[in-house]
């Protein structure tokens, strides 16, 4: 008689794990990094590096007060892809502690006080953003100009870069005035505040061919990451075609109405971080839905809000709060969408 | 033929080729067999039979008890050396009796009498009955039993998905003419005018024989339907939504929708047991994995222990890690070889440490619902198992627990490594031990109102019949019997003194 250790069944292997989830999207994040590091310099590297620094510290500071085992947590993943998200939300030349503010109300408050992986609420990686966006408005104004823009300087480079993060002395010939540099939402929020058409508006050289110059690149590459994460069954299609077809949707016929007053749809969908939103914040699985048809409602909801905070609130962007907002109804639209189960409904 | 898609499921590697390479091959029987009383789907037949008795191959052991029992046959001639008491696969803990049988070389069969297929569909029924036929595809719901309704549609299940399985194929290509003349059999008993045999599209040689059999024997009655290879189609749910785009109702039957499935295996039996009057007392099994020596398909007398199958397959390799009654999706882990092969087990499969999940990395559920896209039941495993970690059973009942169909395909879409299925059969298990104390309760509480009635209704009988005395000797009572009593007199006093 030959004696087998047994288990329940299923005996095979899962297919995937926290990690590789993770990773993988990792991974489809990188062309974006990439452009946006091409458009604004190595800033990014640096506050994507601090960030994930403080991240992982402060993780493995939580989880040892928490009692619970390092290994496995740190090496998830999950920590650095909440710095990543946070890093390019900041400008690349934000000081030093935005980044350990900001990982601080991330990893330590969203994530740790409300019970660790899987357990937030709130997508951390907004809750930081938002914690520093409404603490440090000033530092969110300055932004680089784009490269390639007529007559702007060329972004500092990885030395200059890193001096003005951690110091806050900026190389000549730059100034923390002229780098007040608007973004495109700022300009038709400020612009049309004014009274200028939006022709003349997009006239400006900030503006590329659908949103703002640089910036529509990024994003399109940003979709591109995200293409791959729908290719690979990573995250569902539901949140980015709820998300972009309601920007879409939603501002056409306004559009159409006044294309004067109102921005072009595409201009909507690639400014600031709607495809960003879209593909990597929205679909956040934690704080999300979960159910197809509440994962429709929450992107579509997303879109609403960011567009409702763009037009009438008195934040360029806001995706960050339309994120939050939209975690809040999370618990309450996958309770009213539970899918039908098979046979339900069917007279036996 | 329009086909339609089951909602989730895994394409899984197939792991067929192992074992079907050398075609069917004989297993001879041991010296001695274990026959467990449990090989269908109710309780465990009462064995006729006691120690010393000499049996005869095909003659019967078990005696059907219950709902849904089957009669259990001698697998082989020889002598009974014991009756006695041992737990099955299944249903680990509950002792259950087996008829331990020394298998002489030299012993007679018998066999009931030949039928036509023409025969009266409740004869052809009987047969079934006596011989034991129960469904081979895994649950063992006596066939009899299954087929005791008449409904428009048979379907004919060769759709064999679980990985390394591979019993159906291999019967499949050496007699899919048994398996269509016994599907005809079949259809005539339940009056289905539709008889569809549906086989995977990945079965290429068993699909062959198939169109061949079908072509020979079918008599413009028996369809073959090749249906995708996907991961779990061959359950009664999924392959008839497959089919017919029906869902089978919530704690409905196949029948609700007029359907009735069976195994091909099954019909193959069904068939023997008519024409040559055969009962079901051997299986085709798949022995293979990395495990064992030399994988094949085997015809197995039942109550042969594992560990003498092994052998017939070149014994294990030093790669031999788990040892399961199953395929790997939705097996059951043996102890140790030396459990009988049942009507229901189709395969054993020996895997090593490369195959196997890894155990004690399970990490929190991130909730990104891979478990619910791949769950056919269309279930949320996630909030179930939410639901059963917080004991919250009742809300794990109405949001489908009993819907899961136990396949696993959760488990391997969870990235987060969580045993969802195990902790659905434990939830399960408690929410039945849960209805059956409530039951007990309520029977209980029943016998105990029924007692308070009952002494309520002795006491007021009491009551009355006391208060009939009282009243009998009340002051009042005994003034109104002199009353009474005076004015007889009074009457009678004048009638007497009356002039005569």
């Amino acid at each position: 008689m030959k004696t087998f250790d047994t288990a329940p069944a299923p005996h095979l292997p899962a297919r995937r794990s926290v990690r590789s989830v993770m990773g993988l999207v990792l991974l489809a994040l990188a062309p974006g990094l990439l452009a946006h590091a091409w458009f604004f310099g190595p800033g990014i590297v640096i506050q994507l590096t601090l960030a994930t620094a403080f991240a992982l510290a402060f993780e493995a500071a939580m989880l040892k007060a928490r009692g619970k085992p390092l290994r496995p947590f740190l090496t998830d993943l999950s920590a650095p892809l909440t710095a990543v998200l946070f890093a390019l939300c900041v400008p690349p030349l934000a000081p030093w502690w935005v980044a350990a503010i900001g990982m601080f109300s991330a990893i330590v408050i969203a994530k740790h006080l409300f019970g660790g992986l899987g357990q937030n609420l709130f997508n951390p990686a907004m809750v930081g953003l938002a914690v520093v966006l409404l603490a440090f408005p000033r530092e969110f104004t300055q932004w680089l100009p784009p490269a390639g823009l007529e007559g702007a300087i060329a972004p500092p480079g990885l030395l200059e870069s890193l001096r003005a993060v951690a110091t806050g002395e900026l190389p000549l010939p730059w100034e923390w005035d002229t780098l007040a540099q608007a973004t495109p939402l700022d300009a038709v929020r400020t612009l049309g505040a004014q009274g200028a058409t939006l022709a003349e508006i997009r006239g400006a050289p900030l503006f590329g061919d659908f949103g703002g110059r640089g910036w529509e690149w990024i994003a399109n590459f940003f979709a591109l990451g995200g293409l791959f994460l729908l290719w690979k069954r990573v995250i569902p299609w539901q949140v980015p075609v709820a998300t972009l077809g309601t920007a879409v949707l939603l501002t056409l016929p306004f559009w159409l109405y006044d294309p004067d007053l109102h921005p072009f749809p595409l201009q909507h969908v690639f400014s600031g971080a709607l495809v960003l939103a879209a593909f990597f914040i929205a679909t956040d699985p934690v704080s999300g839905c979960t159910t197809p048809r509440g994962r429709l409602l929450f992107g579509a909801g997303v879109a609403v809000l960011t567009l409702a905070i763009r037009r009438w609130g008195s934040f360029p962007d806001g995706v960050a709060f339309a994120v939050l907002l939209m975690n809040c109804a999370a618990p309450w639209l996958d309770a009213h969408t539970r899918p039908r189960i098979l046979g339900e409904g069917r007279a036996p | 033929m329009r086909l339609h898609r089951f909602h989730g499921g895994l394409a899984l590697p197939g792991h067929k080729a192992e074992s079907t390479a050398g075609g069917l091959r004989a297993c001879p029987a041991p010296a001695v067999l274990r026959v467990p009383m449990l090989q269908h789907a109710g309780e465990a037949a009462e064995p006729c039979v006691a120690a010393g008795d000499a049996v005869v191959r095909g003659q019967r052991i078990g005696i059907a008890r219950g709902a849904s029992g089957a009669d259990v046959h001698a697998p082989r001639g020889g002598r009974v050396r014991a009756v006695e008491d041992a737990g099955v696969p299944q249903l680990p803990g509950i002792p259950v009796p087996h008829v331990v049988i020394e298998v002489a070389a030299d012993a007679p069969e018998v066999n009931l009498p030949p039928l036509a297929g023409d025969e009266d569909p409740d004869v052809l029924r009987a047969r079934l009955q006596a011989a034991g036929i129960v469904g081979l595809g895994g649950a063992g719901f006596p066939t009899a039993e299954k087929t005791a309704v008449r409904r428009e549609r048979l379907v004919v299940n060769g759709a064999e998905c679980e990985p390394w399985i591979a019993c159906d194929d291999a019967l499949l290509r050496e007699h899919a003419d048994e398996v269509v003349r016994g599907a005809r059999v079949l259809a005539r008993i339940v009056g289905a005018t539709v008889v569809q045999l549906a086989v995977e599209d990945s079965m290429g040689e068993a699909l062959a024989a198939c169109r061949a059999a079908i072509d020979a024997f079918g008599a413009g009655e028996v369809e073959l339907v090749v249906v995708p290879t996907r991961y779990p189609e061959g359950g009664e749910r999924q392959l008839i939504q497959v089919l017919t785009g029906l869902e089978v109702p919530r704690g409905g039957l196949p029948r609700d929708v007029g359907v009735v499935v069976q195994n091909v295996a099954t019909a193959r039996a069904a068939w023997r047991a008519v024409a040559l009057g055969e009962a079901l007392v051997e299986r085709v099994v798949t022995v293979t994995g990395p495990g064992v020596a030399r994988p094949g398909n085997f015809v197995v007398p039942v109550g042969t222990p594992v560990s003498h199958l092994v052998a017939q397959a070149g014994g294990y390799t030093p790669a031999a890690k788990r040892l399961l009654l199953g395929g790997p999706m939705m097996g059951i882990a043996l102890p140790h070889d030396e459990v009988p092969i049942g009507k229901t087990h189709n395969c054993v499969l020996v895997l090593g440490e490369a195959q196997l999940r890894a155990d004690g990395d399970e990490m929190p559920c991130i909730r990104c619902g891979d478990c619910a896209s791949a769950c056919p039941s269309r279930l949320l495993p996630q909030q179930l198992l939410w639901q059963a970690r917080a004991g919250r059973l009742d809300d794990a009942r109405s949001q489908g627990l009993f819907d899961c169909i136990e396949c696993g395909c959760c488990d391997l879409a969870c990235p987060s490594h969580i045993p969802l299925t195990q902790q659905f059969r434990v939830a399960k298990t408690g929410l039945r031990a849960q209805d059956a104390a409530a039951a007990n309760a309520e029977a209980a509480r029943q016998r105990f109102e029924l007692r308070q009635q009952r002494l309520g209704r002795e006491a007021a009988e009491r009551e009355a019949k006391l208060a009939a005395r009282k009243a009998a000797t009340s002051p009042e009572a005994v003034a109104a019997a002199l009353e009474r009593a005076r004015a007889r007199r009074a009457g009678a006093a004048p009638d007497r003194n009356e002039p005569g």
